[in-house]
């Protein structure tokens, strides 16, 4: 029993370090970049607002594909693909990889808003994201 | 005792091979219970060859189906690769290292390069001069699927595409697209 515990404690402690240093990382980049304030309301409503597809004209947003609560499970638009919770309460596997993040603020920036996501959006984002 | 029994096990083991054989090449008209019974021992005869590349499936399976390789022939992975930034009107593109290994992967393992039964008749069914970027532009596709009425894919408010391939074929991840394995959501079995 004590064992398990124990493997368990070293687990989430894993899980959780993994987690704060690929963040962490990423805010140092961002302060970097020049961003001092982390503002989850702006990543809040930044990650709502309403952008037109630019080939249907339809509005889409994050919760497009996300979906409306970040604690279950999302659905790609276009496919159908499950896409896994984006609160990290209830996936703790989420930004715990650097690379992972970059690939995808990049590419989701690219088609929800039309743009890159500068510096401080994706600071405002992550910062709210890991909150839920 | 032990001198009796191992060449029962050994003839047993003849015995049953050989029904395997037989059964093998007449697919979909069996016992589905029998042929499953054998697949589990002797391995399943794949349409196409599955998907073991595990960058291949999180980078493009996150996603979509991980559609196989063998699905679409190297001309055409090396023009839907080129073109990332647009990929179906959504923007997948990849780092310049994971770009190159999985083109790699994908060109290695196209349908031109494949033995494998679908593989095989995907490339027939095309002529040499066309790149289908979608598999469901390849006439074998076109072919397998025509009889499919309206209701069924395109209008079914569960699917309303046929570029989910294993919302249908349940084993479409192992690359197998049998006819037995099929299961239409909100339909059911199928069978022409």
């Amino acid at each position: 029993m004590k064992t398990k515990l124990f493997i368990v404690l070293v687990l989430t402690t894993a899980s959780n370090n993994l987690m704060a240093n690929a963040t962490s990382q990423m805010f140092d980049e961002y302060r970097k970049d020049g961003v001092t304030v982390f503002n989850t309301d702006a990543g809040k409503t930044l990650w709502n607002k309403q952008f037109k597809n630019k080939k249907t004209g339809k509005p889409q947003n994050c919760a497009s594909c996300h979906g409306s609560d970040l604690t279950q499970d999302g659905k790609h638009v276009r496919t159908g693909k499950k896409i896994s919770p984006m609160a990290l309460s209830a996936n703790p596997k989420r930004y715990t990889d650097v690379k992972k993040i970059k690939k995808w603020f990049k590419r989701n920036c690219k088609w929800t808003i039309g743009r890159e996501c500068n510096a401080q959006e994706q600071a405002d984002i992550l910062s709210y994201l890991i909150k839920q | 005792m032990k001198k009796i029994i191992v060449p029962i096990a050994l003839l047993t083991i003849l015995f049953t091979t050989t029904i395997v054989i037989g059964d093998d090449d007449s697919y979909g008209k069996k016992e589905h219970s029998e042929k499953g019974y054998f697949k589990r021992f002797f391995g399943t005869k794949l349409d196409v060859a599955p998907v073991k590349n595990a960058l291949y499936k999180e980078e493009c399976g996150s996603c979509h189906f991980a559609y196989q390789p063998g699905l679409l022939p190297e001309r055409s992975w090396k023009k839907m690769m080129a073109n990332l930034e647009n990929h179906f009107d959504e923007n997948a593109e990849l780092d310049t290292d994971t770009l190159k290994t999985l083109t790699t992967y994908l060109t290695r393992n196209s349908a031109d390069k494949s033995n494998y039964k679908r593989s095989r008749k995907i490339m027939n069914s095309l002529s040499k001069n066309q790149v289908p970027l979608r598999i469901t532009e390849t006439p074998y596709f076109i072919r397998k699927h025509d009889e499919i009425p309206k209701r069924v894919v395109k209008n079914n408010p569960k699917l309303g595409s046929f570029s989910k391939c294993a919302a249908c074929h349940t084993k479409a991840d192992k690359g197998s697209y049998d006819e037995d394995e099929i299961n239409i959501p909100g339909i059911g079995r199928w069978e022409d």
